[in-house]
């Protein structure tokens, strides 16, 4: 196993996990918004914009660690 | 027909040549029907470069030596990207001091003031007073001039012929230093250098102060740091996605792929002008929850609860 391989193997593995994680992450996010949005639909307004800062902020998360897939791959 | 090592050098020259510029004749290089096919030409709308394409031809950006101060040199030569800063810099200066001599004459704002002033009271409304009190006011200035500058930077990179100038890490580098400064200038200016020094121990005993001084430090670098990658991912993504989708057209080159890939590519820009507006929004909304942040202490507390209902 030389290194140049692992390292492609390994960015692409991170590249799914980093998806699992953000989409569990974005999934668990959006399943209490609409939780909360079907207890008081008055509320849906202030409810999609917390959802969507929330996601915005966990992507972020996931974009890291893409950047160190990348990283990985191209060195 | 497809050449792994080619995809590899297309990420590669991405992910780290966004700081390198190419010069303007190798844009043009491609050989678009040769036996070997070169992402160069796809790319280069990625990269940095020396000069500005219109669809006539292109036109080269001006190049001085470097400066060398110190053991710096600093480069002044213009680029791609710089261009689209000043461009993106001198639109919303004139749209927004246009907007604002309308807003005078006229009491009930129309037109552009109308939309100036209806970002202006969300980011006031929603972002300035919720996070930093009423003493955020006189941050406002500040946080409207990043919103707009990071908007229409971002959105420039959605025409054709455009390119995001926040896709290049330096770029939001210097964008989060300015926060960076701005959030230490804010907990300073609220509560003293003392206080905010006092703030960095973090109030545990005095024997810990070794160990929690350096962290608390690294935790000051942090959250710029997110800042700087979060912007400059978010918009690479984009980018990066739609050159995987419109490279799959040319890397099959069949036209049978194409509707597929530009279908996809339609709604990949779309998610793209979303995330473009998003982007910039959380940007100035982390920087003044940041600032909120060092701005709350012991005897301020009381201020920050009186916000708008």
């Amino acid at each position: 196993m030389e290194p140049i391989g692992l390292g492609y193997l390994s960015a692409g593995i991170g590249a799914g996990l980093i998806v699992i994680g953000a989409g569990f992450g974005i999934g668990k996010l959006a399943a209490a918004a609409m939780e909360a949005t079907g207890r008081q639909p008055e509320a849906a307004g202030q409810v999609r914009t917390s959802m969507i800062i929330s996601a915005a902020l966990i992507e972020g998360a996931t974009f890291f660690g893409l950047a160190i897939c990348i990283l990985l791959a191209v060195k | 027909m497809i050449e792994p090592q080619a995809i590899v050098d297309t990420l590669k020259h991405a992910a780290l040549s966004s700081g390198d510029t190419i010069p303007a004749p190798a844009a043009h290089s491609a050989a678009e029907h040769g036996e070997k096919f070169e992402f160069g030409h796809l790319l280069a709308h990625m990269q940095n470069s020396k000069a500005l394409e219109f669809p006539g031809g292109h036109v080269e950006l001006p190049q001085f030596p470097p400066i060398h101060v110190g053991s710096l040199a600093i480069d002044f030569s213009m680029s791609k990207h710089v261009f689209f800063l000043l461009l993106s810099a001198l639109i919303v200066a004139v749209f927004a001091i246009y907007a604002a001599n309308r807003n005078r004459k006229n009491l009930i704002p129309k037109g552009i003031g109308n939309l100036f002033e209806m970002f202006i009271v969300f980011i006031r409304d929603e972002v300035a007073l919720p996070n930093m009190g009423p003493g955020g006011l006189k941050y406002l200035p500040f946080l409207l001039t990043m919103f707009f500058f990071i908007l229409i930077m971002n959105l420039l990179g959605l025409i054709p012929y455009g390119a995001t100038s926040t896709a290049n890490i330096s770029v939001t580098a210097g964008l989060a230093l300015v926060s960076f400064i701005m959030i230490q200038a804010a907990a300073i200016r609220e509560q003293g250098v003392t206080h905010y020094l006092a703030h960095l121990t973090g109030g545990v005993h005095w024997s810990i102060w070794p160990i929690m001084i350096p962290v608390e430090i690294l935790g000051l670098f942090t959250k710029p740091f997110a800042l700087c990658m979060r912007l400059f991912a978010n918009m690479n993504g984009g980018h990066i996605v739609l050159l995987a989708l419109i490279g799959l057209v040319l890397l099959f080159r069949s036209v049978i792929v194409a509707p597929l890939s530009v279908v996809f590519s339609v709604g990949v820009m779309m998610l793209e002008l979303f995330v473009a507006i998003l982007q910039a929004y959380i940007f100035v909304m982390l920087t003044s929850l940041f600032m909120g942040f060092g701005m709350q202490s012991e005897h301020t507390e009381e201020h920050v609860e009186h916000s708008h209902s």
